[in-house]
């Protein structure tokens, strides 16, 4: 009973290892692969982003030049033809030019303002769920009232006070988003902080702030990740929104919700106003929207993170 | 077969330490008084109760000592661990450590004090980050010591070797270690920042059996190189029996009999602690004895009967057991049983 097996003791690996995990790398592959709408939604991303970043090189013309042989002879449009991708608007600009402007402006609005509401949700949540008591009661009323306002009324209200700007559109939009965020991340927090491993950096003597940074914060990093993604797609929408009632990008600035709101009062001569636009706002809230869920499935933030 | 614990370790302090009255002469490490953890729950539309999660204990242990804590689940054993490490604050009485009493320590006090006292936790699965390798989670108990960065690598490999891993495990995570691996790892974290004491709370109670074994010579191991203490829970009596010099059974939130290992194991005077060493399974069909039944439930720390907590389910209970609460006295045979059936030692009998 003294020394049990002093054979078994010299190995300190006698049990089977356990099989590693594949690499995050290959199990995104492998799921692309299989899921060929995923697939697609990621390169449709790849591919706006890059427009976005190089519109220079991709836009035939100037966006906001008027060209004197943009509008026919009796004041209309141009149809789409060799010259002119996707035609004219009715004040003689491209429409393919405009377009590829336009989702610099959507992709701008929509990745800065969501990465702000990322930063203000976390913070918020990560102090709400790891304090605790009367800290967390205040910041979470807060986000409650918050959260009460439909989003895009919300919006709409703060830019009508701000007045239109870009700037004041991203800052609008993250003010409105980030409750999502600090609502999800408090809750993972809060079963964070009940596991083992940070009871025990606790009892080491490890500070606060870096238990929260050492042992809270990467966990949070899929989910984070996943919301941001679709975040970039509501505010995309909410963008598109306060532009199309002229609250959002000021002109000439091209944004897609004022070219679809010009192109609406001359859907029957000039159709193309309308359709550019529109298509090409739904193709990117859906790539945006469809890149997430994959996302979502492969880092399947709540199972691997919560239940471990 | 079982050790007298002064004999186990040469040079682990005079056989005076651990013979009864000679205790007194030394100060231990760890001096718990009158212990109290009360939880207060409140619910919507209902009264506020109170739970007695520990209720009055007192116990102590010395350097290079082993106190093995035993009892049904439920019965206060690992909040008692988590009140000497401060995870829960104690309502009442007093914990000393090393002559300091933690009661009221508060930040830096409290920063400074958790180095003493380490934890090693049950579930291995659990209690190390799945996203920091060996050197980092090592590391931290490193740097909180003040170790710089630069040594942490030489002293991490040091500390694996203590708890006999290979060095060459320093970049693995979690997930590529086996359950055994990973609770070698969690003590020699815990190890990393020096402490008097570490407590492991079911320590191996998640392990194989073959494992198991090879974790207890582990801890036995280093505690006969840096005379550390435990405090050791378990459920398990026969693990207990292997690693403790002293043990204390609880039930219901107090102790029901604290002694030596050879006491309380070879001559228990409690009907509780009976019961549950006649409940270990043993092979071959030699039990330990007449057996005696445990049955029932243990009692809602919400609603513990009167007098006894036990009564309901002891063979024994006679009408004072319910109406008088027994204390913690000094039996024949030496140690101390809280039970009105036991014969109490003859005064001037040696203590535990």
């Amino acid at each position: 009973m003294a020394t049990v097996n002093p054979a078994l003791d010299e190995l300190g690996t006698t049990e089977p290892l356990a099989v590693a995990e594949p690499r995050l790398l290959h199990r995104a592959l492998v799921s692309l692969w299989h899921d060929p709408v995923a697939l697609i939604s990621l390169l449709v991303v790849v591919a706006l982003a890059l427009v976005a970043i190089l519109a220079p090189y991709f836009s035939p013309y100037n966006p906001n030049h008027i060209f004197l042989n943009g509008l026919s002879a009796d004041g209309a449009p141009i149809h789409p033809d060799g010259t002119f991708l996707l035609g004219t608007d009715p004040n003689g600009r491209d429409v393919l030019s405009r377009l590829i402007y336009g989702d610099r402006v959507s992709l701008l609005v929509g990745v800065v303002a969501t990465g702000l509401a990322s930063v203000i949700g976390v913070i918020v949540g990560a102090i709400a769920g790891y304090v605790g008591g009367i800290v967390e009661s205040i910041l979470m009323r807060l986000t409650d009232v918050v959260l009460s306002f439909p989003i895009l009324l919300f919006c709409i209200a703060l830019i009508t006070v701000t007045g239109p700007s870009t700037r004041n559109v991203v800052l609008v939009i993250a003010f409105g988003y980030w409750t999502y965020l600090a609502r999800i991340v408090r809750s993972l927090v809060l079963s964070l902080k009940e596991r083992e491993f940070v009871t025990a950096a606790r009892t080491l003597g490890v500070g606060h702030v870096k238990i929260l940074r050492r042992h809270i914060l990467p966990h949070l990093v899929p989910t984070i990740i996943v919301y941001s993604t679709l975040g970039i797609a509501t505010s995309i929408l909410i963008e598109a929104s306060l532009s199309y009632l002229g609250i959002g990008v000021p002109v000439p600035e091209a944004s897609w919700g004022q070219m679809i709101s010009q192109g609406q009062q001359y859907f029957q001569i000039a159709p193309w106003l309308l359709i550019a636009p529109g298509i090409a706002l739904i193709i990117t809230v859906l790539a945006f929207n469809l890149a997430g869920d994959w996302l979502t499935d492969l880092l399947d933030p709540v199972t691997t993170e919560i239940g471990r | 077969m079982n050790k007298e614990p002064a004999v186990t370790a040469p040079g682990k302090g005079t056989a005076a330490t651990y013979a009864g009255a000679g205790r007194d002469h030394f100060a231990p490490i760890v001096d718990v008084r009158d212990l109290e953890v009360h939880f207060r729950s409140r619910r919507a539309l209902r009264a506020v109760q109170t739970v007695k999660a520990v209720d009055g204990v007192s116990f102590t242990i010395a350097a290079g000592e082993t106190l093995g804590l035993a009892g049904e689940s439920g019965s206060g054993k690992s909040t008692i661990a988590r009140t000497l490490v401060r995870i829960n604050r104690p309502t009442a009485g007093s914990v000393t450590v090393a002559g300091e009493d933690t009661t009221r320590m508060r930040r830096d006090d409290l920063r400074r004090y958790r180095r003493r006292m380490q934890m090693v936790y049950q579930d291995p699965y659990d209690s190390l980050d799945p996203r920091m390798t060996v050197l980092e989670a090592i590391g931290e108990g490193l740097s909180v010591r003040g170790v710089t960065r630069a040594s942490h690598r030489r002293d991490t490999e040091r500390l694996l070797d203590r708890v006999k891993l290979p060095a060459s495990l320093v970049s693995r995570y979690p997930h590529q270690l086996s359950g055994g691996q990973r609770q070698r790892v969690s003590i020699a974290r815990a190890l990393a920042v020096s402490p008097e004491v570490i407590i492991c709370d079911e320590a191996v109670a998640a392990l194989d059996v073959s494992i198991r074994a090879q974790v207890l010579n582990v801890l036995k191991d280093i505690q006969d190189d840096l005379k550390v203490s435990y405090l050791f829970i378990s459920h398990d009596l026969s693990t207990l029996r292997f690693i403790a010099d002293r043990v204390a059974i609880m039930y219901a939130g107090r102790l029901v009999e604290y002694g030596t290992s050879s006491q309380v194991f070879g001559d228990s005077r409690h009907p509780y602690t009976k019961a549950l060493i006649a409940a270990v399974p043993t092979i071959g069909g030699r039990g330990g004895g007449p057996r005696i039944g445990l049955s029932g439930e243990p009692p809602d720390p919400a609603r513990l009967p009167s007098g006894c907590a036990f009564h309901p389910r002891c063979p024994l209970a006679q009408d004072i057991c319910r109406a008088d609460r027994p204390a913690l006295r000094q039996k024949q045979g030496g140690q101390m049983a809280a039970c009105h059936m036991a014969p109490d030692a003859p005064a001037g009998e040696a203590s535990v």
